[in-house]
């Protein structure tokens, strides 16, 4: 896709609105429609239309494979990490009552943690299916 | 923190799986898995201890109460699985190491040890949750995972197994799901205590019958029950060794522990088997499974597709001991559990060593064997008396319990045919322990020597416990006949 010109820019201008627009369904989850799985997703969208318009293995310098495999990892160890902190804290796990001086500031702050967890790791999951998939007629 | 015991029993392993995936070497990742079994192994013993001492012991995850958030919850027969699944992980992780190495490109180990510490988050977890939706997820964690490890197999021919076991697992979760959404449906909870007094309450009705149908069929594929069986020999057979012997050892279990579980727990004695009849259809089945996959195993040439076809009939067994639906019967099914965990361990872990020094199961490739490997075959013997049921090995005991439960109820033919099976078993186990002992092996091949140690120690753990067991079961079968009278409903 070299000389497609209209797809280079468009893509250009379109991937800061989708990563934008991807952080805005993570932090909106709490009013609206959204969260972290949503998030995510739409977070990968925007590295695989990248890596669709500019070819794979620039998308891999820009986001190398071992990047998005420890993104997979992380994100459990965030979701699952909060609920350790809250048993070390004196709570059950995942009681995000514990974690801030009022019961409903700790539930807040839990669940957006968790989902940042779960943003994290369908973002790392997601792209690294993507590049499995896609990297599979180099190899031949 | 003991008191957080039943949440870290799932959460280790699960915070396990990323870090062995993220591990350079494979090295490190089995020190992790290593690591997490027996860290395991460890609370699931502290919980049974807990749990005989002061009864059940209820968890509520994020602090919210029972029937609206999700209760984990251990009660004597849940405690009972969890020590033979991390029992079982926690002998097969240091056998990997080796077994892997032999089997497995350098490249994936990492990533085998996640999926095998995944497969034991799931595992673990259906076995600790109080929440049918739970169960769902867990098995979905634990089947994916499996299908992964499966497909590592050396033979191409795994590829095709894992995918075939993963299209019937499927089937079998959604059949599952369907059920728990008809439940849901009826009465609004997911909880296993709060479900049981609902559907008491609401009686039979047409929806919560189809919820029942689609639960069990669900159920028995998942456990590799007879009709149900055709993903089983396969999966077994082209598996990597130390999956086998894990798989083997725990997967099908835990599918029982739901059948329990969902029957027993949920819907209560009086409508599984009063109203629904369900020993009907799962004593002919379970009778059908022991007689023709017995006699299907003695056909066999390679040697773990034969003990696949004798797992579907132990599992015969395991249902048989269910669907007597009395108190021996059921203890007998627990203990089977147990001891077919014991069993199949030990035998598969043997057939792993076979696999490191020869490179092959089949039958042809064992000759002469009982010379070079006298260790190895030594097991081997020793697990098939267990599972031919010779007394002072844990197969007696459990076949002894299923006799008395088939006696008990006068029925006379069914004990004349697990003792027909059992024959079939010394078949068998013969006919590998003849090709091993009695027959020349082709010339003089100096590189097949004894399995090294650190396969060898491990599978001699198993067969030792097949005869502690089996000599002393009184811990097994107070533990067994404890959970069976409280799934019967008699004692709290």
């Amino acid at each position: 896709m070299e000389d497609r010109l209209i797809l280079r820019v468009g893509a250009k201008i379109l991937i800061p609105f989708i990563l934008m627009f991807a952080l805005y369904v993570q932090f909106h989850g709490d009013y609206g429609p959204g969260g972290g799985f949503q998030a995510g997703l739409i977070f990968a969208s925007a590295f695989i239309l990248y890596a669709l318009i500019f070819g794979l293995d620039t998308a891999k310098r820009v986001l190398p494979l071992g990047f998005v495999w420890f993104c997979g990892a992380l994100g459990v160890w965030i979701f699952a990490g909060v609920g350790v902190v809250t048993l070390v804290m004196g709570g059950e796990f995942l009681n995000y009552d514990v974690l801030a001086h009022e019961p409903e500031h700790g539930q807040e702050l839990g669940i957006l943690l968790v989902e940042l967890g779960v943003l994290t790791t369908v973002f790392g999951v997601m792209v690294a299916m993507f590049y499995a998939f896609a990297g599979r007629r180099q190899v031949r | 923190m003991t008191a957080h015991l039943p949440v870290l029993q799932v959460i280790i392993p699960l915070l396990a799986a990323p870090l062995c995936a993220l591990a350079r070497r494979g090295r490190i990742a089995w020190g992790i898995a290593l690591a997490t079994s027996w860290t395991t192994f460890w609370i699931a013993i502290q919980l049974l201890a807990r749990v005989r001492s002061e009864g059940p012991i209820s968890y509520a995850l994020g602090g919210w109460a029972a029937p609206v958030g999700i209760e984990y919850r251990i009660d004597l027969l849940s405690a009972f699985v969890l020590v033979i699944v991390t029992g079982i992980g926690a002998v097969v992780t240091p056998y990997a190491l080796k077994s892997v190495e032999r089997e497995i490109e350098a490249a994936k180990i990492p990533l085998f040890y996640a999926a095998f510490v995944l497969c034991l988050t799931g595992l673990l977890g259906i076995t600790v949750t109080g929440d049918v939706f739970n169960v769902f997820v867990f098995l979905e964690i634990s089947s994916l995972s499996a299908y992964a490890l499966i497909g590592l197999g050396q033979d191409r021919r795994a590829l095709t197994a894992a995918f075939q076991y993963l299209i019937m697992g499927s089937i079998g979760a959604t059949f599952i799901v369907i059920g728990i959404g008809m439940m849901y449906v009826m009465t609004g909870s997911l909880n296993m205590a709060d479900l049981s007094v609902l559907l008491a309450e609401l009686g039979p009705n047409r929806t919560i019958v189809v919820a029942f149908g689609f639960l069990t069929v669900g159920i028995s594929l998942k456990l590799a029950l007879f009709p149900l069986h055709l993903w089983l020999p396969n999966a077994y057979t082209y598996a990597p060794s130390t999956v086998t012997a894990f798989i083997a050892a725990t997967a099908t279990k835990v599918a029982v522990y739901m059948l329990l579980r969902f029957f027993f727990t949920i819907f209560g004695v009086v409508f599984s088997f009063d109203v629904m009849q369900l020993d009907r259809v799962l004593l002919p089945l379970a009778l059908i499974a022991i007689v023709t996959m017995s006699l299907v195993a003695i056909f066999q040439t390679n040697v773990k597709r034969m003990l696949a076809y004798s797992s579907v009939a132990q599992i015969g067994y395991m249902i048989l001991g269910i669907s007597l639906a009395s108190v021996t019967g059921l203890t007998g099914g627990i203990l089977h559990l147990f001891n077919h965990a014991l069993i199949k361990g030990s035998l598969f872990m043997a057939m792993g060593c076979v696999m490191y020094r020869v490179g092959s199961v089949e039958i042809d490739a064992m000759r002469g064997l009982g010379k070079k490997m006298p260790w190895t075959m030594a097991a081997f013997v020793a697990g098939g008396l267990s599972l031919i049921g010779v007394p002072l090995t844990v197969g007696f005991i459990s076949k002894w319990y299923l006799i008395l439960g088939a006696l008990e109820r006068g029925w006379w033919p069914v004990a004349a045919l697990i003792l027909a099976a059992s024959l079939m078993a010394v078949v068998y186990i013969w006919r590998v322990v003849e090709v091993a002992y009695f027959q020349e092996g082709p010339g003089e091949d100096s590189s097949i020597v004894e399995a090294p140690l650190a396969l060898l120690i491990p599978t001699w753990v198993l067969v030792f416990a097949n005869f502690y067991f089996g000599i002393d079961a009184t811990f097994t079968t107070e533990v067994a006949g404890a959970a069976a009278r409280s799934l019967m409903g008699l004692v709290p």
